[in-house]
């Protein structure tokens, strides 16, 4: 054995603490992998529900129940985009589809058009959950994010099937200040949303988070109340939905979608 | 050292108890106030980091202990922030896999244990020195008194800023019909340096030997 303060034993030394540590560190990310993407993957699906409003926000069913209303209650599909159609069923394993991971692939995903809501890819593909509890489609759910005032703001929005209504929706990853912005992960106020019609008659996203408060759905439906003390995050959150909702996000899929149906 | 005969002597319990409150690290040292303003909104999430931090801080303690003799001197930070930087991936880990909605909230703050000045501070202080098991405790120690003050802070901000204790609404809101108005200060980073100086305002009442001579 060399002496401890040996150039040699140092490098040895360095070597074997690198060894040691890289093994603690891959065997956990290893071991408590699946679980964690269970996590994650549960997690999308229970905000899903949320956002279409079969289940309530301080729900205690359990992970199995919540499982089984998923796959009684909805089917996921993927949208094109640029094309405004739906993938055919099959084509893309949808179970397996990360619409994070698509956008920031570049071969998955473009550069976005010129927008305010902070998003600078957007994915070729869409996920669309497709609320049918007996065959018919009832809603659709649509996932949204852009940039909040701390970080990226993801949600879900659910439209009526008549693709012009909010039904619900949640933002479910968030980083705006607690109790300020941060009360848009707020149940009472995402409820305000509730039958807001987000389109104006030329078929223009133009909901708006105001300052102040806004009418009831049936006389503001272009309209929210805006949070007090949260301008930047109010902004986000109107410039966002503009955007997904809009050419450059589900808006072509939901104007053919509004003429023929889902096929 | 004499805690030969028992495993847990007067050492080990001196060890343990003064870093909790005589030498409390975030109210004494002043150490690891980043994260004390960042996660200190809620109980909840306060509980999780100063348990996290229990953990790594008394693991790495351990383990920057055990190989303290074959360390050599001229890379042993690096050794220690190598150690301390896979103990904190892997409870990050765990957080992810077992309580996976709280660690959406504490996002990038458990790993920001890593900078946690208490964490490299005893494991450069105290268990650079001192035997395995003696530097494990004191690592115990420094990290229930950072806990404790993450807790006492926590307890303020949700208290006074939401009206809760643990998610549970103990002061009626004004805007649910109840009479509490929210201070939303406190949910504000500021308002954790205003409480922790009144803590250590506290201590340092409480303990006069603790003030600085001008």
């Amino acid at each position: 054995m060399p002496r401890v303060d040996s150039t040699r034993y140092t490098f040895l030394f360095a070597a074997a603490v690198c060894i040691a540590c890289a093994l603690v560190v891959a065997t956990s990310a290893v071991l408590l992998e699946p679980r964690q993407a269970a996590n994650q993957r549960f997690y999308m699906y229970k905000n899903v529900l949320l956002a279409a409003g079969l289940v309530e926000p301080d729900t205690d069913l359990s992970d199995a129940e919540l499982r089984e209303i998923f796959r009684k209650n909805i089917r996921v599909r993927l949208v094109d985009f640029e094309r405004g159609e739906l993938v055919p069923e099959g084509k893309v394993d949808v179970q397996r589809f990360d619409q994070r991971r698509a956008r920031d692939d570049p071969a998955t995903s473009r550069p976005a058009p010129p927008n305010r809501a902070g998003i600078s890819r957007v994915p070729h593909l869409g996920l669309v959950y497709l609320v049918a509890p007996k065959g018919e489609v009832e809603q659709l759910v649509l996932a949204v994010e852009g940039l909040g005032m701390w970080g990226t703001i993801y949600g879900f929005v659910a439209l009526d099937k008549d693709a012009r209504t909010v039904r619900g929706l949640t933002y479910y990853d968030q980083k705006e200040t607690p109790g300020l912005g941060g009360e848009i992960g707020n149940p009472k106020w995402q409820a305000l949303w509730r039958g807001r019609k987000p389109y104006d008659d030329q078929w223009q996203a133009r909901i708006t988070v105001i300052k102040g408060s806004a009418g009831p759905a049936e006389q503001d439906p272009l309209r929210v109340d805006g949070l007090s003390g949260a301008t930047i995050t109010s902004n986000a959150v109107t410039r966002l939905m503009q955007f997904w909702l809009g050419d450059d996000g589900y808006g072509r899929w939901l104007r053919r979608y509004r003429e023929g149906g889902l096929a | 050292m004499s805690g030969s005969v028992s495993v847990f002597g007067a050492d080990e319990r001196r060890t343990l108890v003064a870093p909790i409150v005589a030498n409390n690290p975030i109210g004494v040292q002043v150490l690891g106030i980043c994260s004390a303003l960042a996660v200190t909104t809620r109980m909840d999430k306060a509980l999780v980091m100063g348990i996290g931090v229990i953990l790594v801080t008394a693991l790495a303690n351990l383990a920057v202990s055990l190989v303290r003799n074959h360390t050599p001197g001229s890379i042993r930070i690096i050794v220690q922030l190598s150690i301390i930087a896979s103990l904190v991936i892997v409870v990050d880990q765990v957080l992810k896999a077992y309580l996976y909605e709280l660690s959406l909230e504490l996002s990038v703050y458990v790993g920001l244990i890593i900078t946690n000045c208490i964490v490299m501070g005893r494991a450069e202080g105290f268990a650079m020195q001192n035997p395995p098991w003696l530097s494990f405790v004191d690592g115990i120690g420094n990290g229930v008194g950072y806990a404790l003050v993450l807790l006492l802070v926590a307890f303020a901000r949700e208290l006074l800023g939401a009206g809760r204790v643990f998610g549970l609404q103990l002061l009626p809101l004004a805007k649910d019909g109840g009479w509490y108005q929210p201070n939303g200060l406190m949910l504000l980073a500021p308002s954790a340096l205003f409480i922790i100086a009144l803590l250590i305002w506290l201590l340092r009442t409480l303990k006069p030997e603790l003030q600085e001579r001008d």
